[in-house]
């Protein structure tokens, strides 16, 4: 189990808000996040790591995307 | 009034932050250590394992370790990382109280006297989990009424415990403990109490005070007081933490300086800024460092202290050039500069000159506040020095801000 890092597009807010929209992944599929349900400061303690996680519905499912410094990360398997 | 102060422990720092980043390292016995090419590298951290199944503790040296357990797995030290989850840590902890004092990387004291004894339990138990949660590493928390029995308490079970000891309960729980475990007692005090016939806290508490002084003079009162509870040391406010101990600029300049004239430009264009960022933040500094680098990579850093405590640029050019004149010979042209001020004051009393300087200083002062101004609000370029004109490949530069701060 491991970090994923993936690109993502995010609406960065005049107050310094980050809401994540659409996840990019590498063969070029790209997700939408529906929601994010929940977002705090989290380690990950499945594969390590620490950042803001953000809970996010993506296709009817729930999955962490985690902001470490500059980079996003989801929870590989 | 009684205060309430909790010691936080985070547990195996250094390994468990290494863990955090990679799980896979809680499944194998691993240290943090030090340079092992030399021989004389040491474990810093270690993890659970390492510790419960192989007995591997802080301090010991690493080829000791490896002949005990030669699968070791030995991690090189990433200060950074601990920084980060540091400072991480202390974010939480001013969560709760505005007195928070950190002792080391990995721990602190927080005065929680504003939420009385039972909350301050709660509010230790909610560290530990908001720790474990946020930070992905334990703590260990101690609960008293005095630094001491905190810090005493945080040792007393791990990992992720809290431990209060009370007015109540502190010479049942506190008295039997080694005085070694008391803190500030070293190996030679705990000798020389020993000789005392003193080997737990409780002996050191009920030995006669006047004794205790004549064979250990006002430190033998202090440890007495110690192991009374009566340590009334406060916990430091945080901002003492956070103040700014030097402020500096440096460049590497685009092409290297080769002689006087053009170090002197630098220097002047260096010294703008960090006269500008001491105004900024209200700091006049007395220590002058002057760092430069040849273009054969030799660094060098020189410093001295000036009259009086100083914010001006022209001050700061002037005794930066002069440490440079006086300690560089030119055998390489230079390739990079800098300068840091320390050993700040807030608002000096400048006392006056023989001659009145005082007088023409006041007006340096507000040209300079004057200039910062329109600086501020014209950018940092509408305004230089004429001389910066005469050689501008080397004067319009990007600086290299540097800030250093006490505590973490
Ligand atoms: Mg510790």
């Amino acid at each position: 189990m491991k970090q994923i890092y993936v690109e993502v597009l995010a609406k960065h807010s005049r107050e310094g808000e980050v809401e994540p929209l659409f996840i990019l992944w590498e063969d070029g599929r790209r997700f939408c996040i529906d929601r994010v349900l929940d977002k705090r400061r989290r380690a990950s303690l499945k594969v390590g790591g620490i950042g803001t996680r953000y809970t996010c519905v993506i296709s009817g499912k729930k999955r962490y995307l985690f902001y470490e410094d500059d980079k996003w990360f989801v929870e590989g398997k | 009034m009684s205060r309430w102060i909790l010691h936080v422990d985070m547990n195996n720092f250094y390994a468990s932050v290494e863990c955090m980043f990679n799980p896979a390292l809680k499944d194998v016995p691993m240290v943090v250590g030090g340079d092992e090419q030399a021989r004389h590298g040491i474990v810093l951290s270690k993890n659970e394992i390492a510790k419960t199944r192989y007995g591997i503790q802080t301090g010991e040296v690493l080829w000791k370790v490896r002949q005990r357990c030669p699968h070791i797995l030995v991690v090189q030290p990433d200060m950074e990382k601990y920084l980060k989850i540091s400072r991480m840590a202390m974010e939480i902890y001013g969560e709760y109280s505005d007195r928070v004092e950190s002792f080391g990387l990995d721990e602190a004291w927080i005065d929680t006297t504003h939420f009385g004894k039972k909350d301050s339990v709660h509010v230790a138990d909610a560290l530990r989990e908001k720790i474990r949660k946020e930070l992905g590493v334990t703590a260990s928390v101690g609960v008293s009424f005095n630094k001491i029995f905190a810090k005493l308490g945080s040792d007393m079970k791990k990992p992720d415990a809290t431990t209060v000891l009370s007015e109540e309960n502190y010479r049942n729980l506190v008295w039997p403990q080694p005085v070694s475990s008391l803190l500030f007692v070293g190996r030679a005090t705990e000798k020389r109490l020993s000789r005392l016939g003193i080997e737990t806290i409780g002996d050191l508490a009920c030995y006669e005070k006047a004794l205790l002084r004549t064979s250990l003079g006002k430190w033998g009162e202090i440890l007495w007081s110690y192991a009374n509870g009566l340590d009334c040391t406060p916990v430091a406010p945080k901002d003492i933490h956070d103040q700014i101990k030097s402020i500096g600029n440096s460049t590497t300049t685009p092409r290297d300086l080769r002689c006087e004239d053009d170090v002197k430009l630098v220097l002047y264009r260096l010294a703008d800024q960090v006269a500008g960022r001491l105004r900024a933040n209200g700091l006049c500094g007395s220590t002058i460092c002057l760092s430069v680098r040849d273009c054969m990579l030799h660094t060098f850093e020189r410093q001295c202290r000036v009259h009086y405590p100083t914010q001006l640029s022209g001050e700061i050019a002037l005794a930066a050039f002069s440490l440079f004149r006086k300690n560089y010979n030119w055998q390489h042209p230079v390739r990079s500069v800098g300068i840091r001020i320390t050993d700040f004051e807030e608002n000096p009393n400048v006392q006056l000159d023989l001659f009145g300087c005082a007088y023409r200083r006041d007006r340096t002062i507000k040209l300079e506040t004057t200039l910062d101004k329109i600086r501020n609000r014209f950018g940092n370029q509408i305004l230089y020095r004429a001389s910066m004109m005469t050689a501008p490949e080397i004067t319009d530069i990007a600086l290299h801000q540097e800030y250093t701060r006490t505590g973490i």
